[in-house]
């Protein structure tokens, strides 16, 4: 049977986050040739609707208004509400995102729906479809199937590959009015700390500091590694307690759980709680001084040495090769 | 002020998973509060301490939770309840939600404080559910509260930016990493929380049916991830290792 589901796409300073468009290819699993549709709500966001049909959305609703100018769950969940009223959907995907995790449960409450979070891949047998998620924070995997109400899912970023984009498509833009009121939630600012502007979550490669950094001056090396691949920075517990960098920045059993192209650890041991948060990333590079390192149990590719004599050298390489 | 904290045992963060039988194997394993509950509850006992009222502490869970709870107490909160769940099947956050939407709807709260997820679980939802059915506002992800005049001023953590927020009270909300550092229970606080009230109930007390908290996922499977065998030390001297390294990123790896 043919099933509608409602893709909710994010934009982010102007673009879509890829989760979107990875949600909108895990969309057609589901759908079993049904209708994808795209829901998209902001201040103003019409222009950028087309993009979802390009990656395979039919068409899109939109709700606008400046009440939706920053996020907050009371102004998003009115939108996405209307919209799921009037779509009466099958089923609901939106990536796992901070807007995602925090959208998502006051939805699915509101439908007395279950919702499966953090789903990394999924299947379909028959008219069921099958989510596999970590728990324990990758340690185990677990597959959930939803026994009633709509089909609700959340979708970490980074695991299912979005189709290819095709400018050929074409589909409605559609606006729903929706009157957003009450807000009793107020967002006075919004201070921007991410220097290379990649999301951990959403980065394909991840240079990550442990202990071994010595001191928060020379997290600035992890920084220009990243900088050169294009990815994001990140850190153990032991670099956070240490005061080394944010809280923010920290990968583990407690912090961000990660799944880039390329993970590169950095002076740090392999503790269980930080290999949770990593472990799953598709090659890893471990840089230790330390031959015993636990580290060197999970990665594809170690080097034993002084990472401040290391990392240097690899940024410049890095720097020669991919120009 | 009437300040609430929801908790959640959980297996320690060192602890190795193992599974039989499709089970989490729990014997022989360390328990903790759930790490992002423990800021909630340092959180909630700050805000006591600044504008007085009491901490009480909300699990859902079976009787092995005392000890965590009583963990909770010796940090500094004045009561508990457990709510006993098992009588629930196929127990998930729509569960949980249901038998503390219960609890609570005869409760009279000013702030709910959770963690941003538990440890084992991971999905963060119970926290938002329940706020919908209270009918309060949520903010998820705090890394600074302060309340004023019925309102909260908090800073939340997105992604690494951070918004600055004005809610009013009720409101519930989830701690992130960095909201306060959690004390240690003294042993004067040990003996105290011997003696402080822990109320048990159970879905009878709460009104609730077995269907009426029957979950809306199923978990059909658990399984472990496939072992990672330990890869290629580089050898050489630095120069060399780089280049190596790069070229097997670029030509075996194939992900630059």
């Amino acid at each position: 049977m043919s099933k509608k589901i409602l893709v909710v796409g994010e934009i982010r300073d102007g673009e879509f986050r890829n989760v979107s468009f990875e949600a909108i290819a895990a969309a057609k699993q589901m759908s079993n040739g049904g209708e994808i549709v795209g829901a998209l709500l902001g201040e103003s966001v019409s222009d950028n609707a087309t993009e979802m049909i390009y990656f395979g959305a039919d068409r899109v609703v939109t709700v606008e208004s400046d009440k939706l100018k920053h996020y907050t769950p009371e102004g998003y969940s009115q939108a996405l509400h209307a919209i799921v009223e009037q779509e009466n959907p099958d089923g609901i995907l939106i990536g796992h995102t901070s807007i995602g995790r925090d959208l998502s449960p006051k939805i699915a409450s509101r439908l007395k729906s279950g919702l499966v979070s953090d789903v990394v891949s999924l299947e379909v047998a028959e008219d069921e479809v099958i989510f596999t998620r970590p728990i324990y924070s990758g340690k185990a995997f677990e597959k959930v199937v939803v026994n009633e109400g709509v089909t609700f899912a959340t979708l970490r970023p980074n695991n299912i590959p979005a189709l290819d984009k095709d400018d050929s498509r074409s589909g409605t833009v559609d606006s729903l009015d929706v009157e957003i009121k009450d807000l009793q939630t107020i967002i006075k600012e919004v201070v921007k700390n991410t220097a290379s502007g990649v999301d951990l979550s959403e980065a394909s490669v991840i240079v990550a500091g442990g202990r071994g950094m010595k001191g928060e001056e020379n997290f600035k090396i992890l920084d220009e590694l990243a900088e050169v691949l294009g990815g994001a920075v990140g850190a153990s517990r032991g670099a956070c307690d240490a005061e080394y960098c944010d809280y923010a920045l920290q990968i583990g059993q407690t912090g961000k759980v990660v799944t880039p192209d390329l993970y590169i650890a950095v002076g740090l041991s392999g503790a269980i709680q930080h290999v949770a948060g990593m472990s799953n990333s598709k090659v890893i590079v471990a840089i230790n001084k330390d031959p015993e390192a636990e580290i060197f149990q999970i990665a594809d590719y170690g080097i034993v040495g002084d990472l401040f004599d290391i990392l240097p050298k690899l940024t410049e390489e890095f720097k020669k090769v991919l120009v | 002020m009437n300040i609430y904290v929801i908790m959640k045992r959980t297996f320690d963060t060192e602890e190795k998973i193992q599974i039989e039988n499709g089970e989490i194997v729990e014997d022989g394993a360390e328990f903790i509060i759930n790490p992002y509950d423990e800021y909630a509850i340092e959180e909630a006992i700050q805000l006591r301490d600044a504008h007085g009222g009491e901490v009480t502490l909300v699990t859902v869970g079976d009787e092995e939770a005392e000890k965590q709870i009583r963990t909770g107490l010796a940090m500094g909160a004045d009561k508990a309840v457990l709510i006993e769940d098992e009588d629930v099947e196929n127990g998930d956050p729509y569960s949980i939600q249901a038998m503390l939407s219960a609890y609570f709807k005869d409760q009279e709260v000013d702030i709910i404080l959770g963690g941003n997820i538990a440890v084992d679980g991971g999905s963060g939802q119970v926290g938002p559910r329940l706020a919908e059915q209270l009918g309060f506002n949520h903010v998820t992800s705090v890394v600074n509260i302060e309340i004023e005049d019925g309102k909260a001023k908090i800073e939340r953590d997105v992604e690494g930016d951070q918004e600055h927020i004005e809610v009013a009270l009720p409101v519930l909300v989830t701690a992130q990493q960095g909201l306060n550092e959690p004390r240690y229970p003294s042993l004067p606080g040990i003996m105290k929380a011997k003696k402080k009230p822990l109320d048990t109930l159970d879905l009878d007390d709460l009104d609730l049916e077995e269907e009426d908290v029957e979950g809306k996922t199923k978990t059909i499977e658990r399984y472990l991830p496939p072992e990672k065998a330990a890869g290629k030390i580089l050898e050489g001297e630095v120069d060399e290792q780089v280049t190596e390294l790069i070229s097997l990123l670029k030509n075996e790896a194939k992900v630059i």
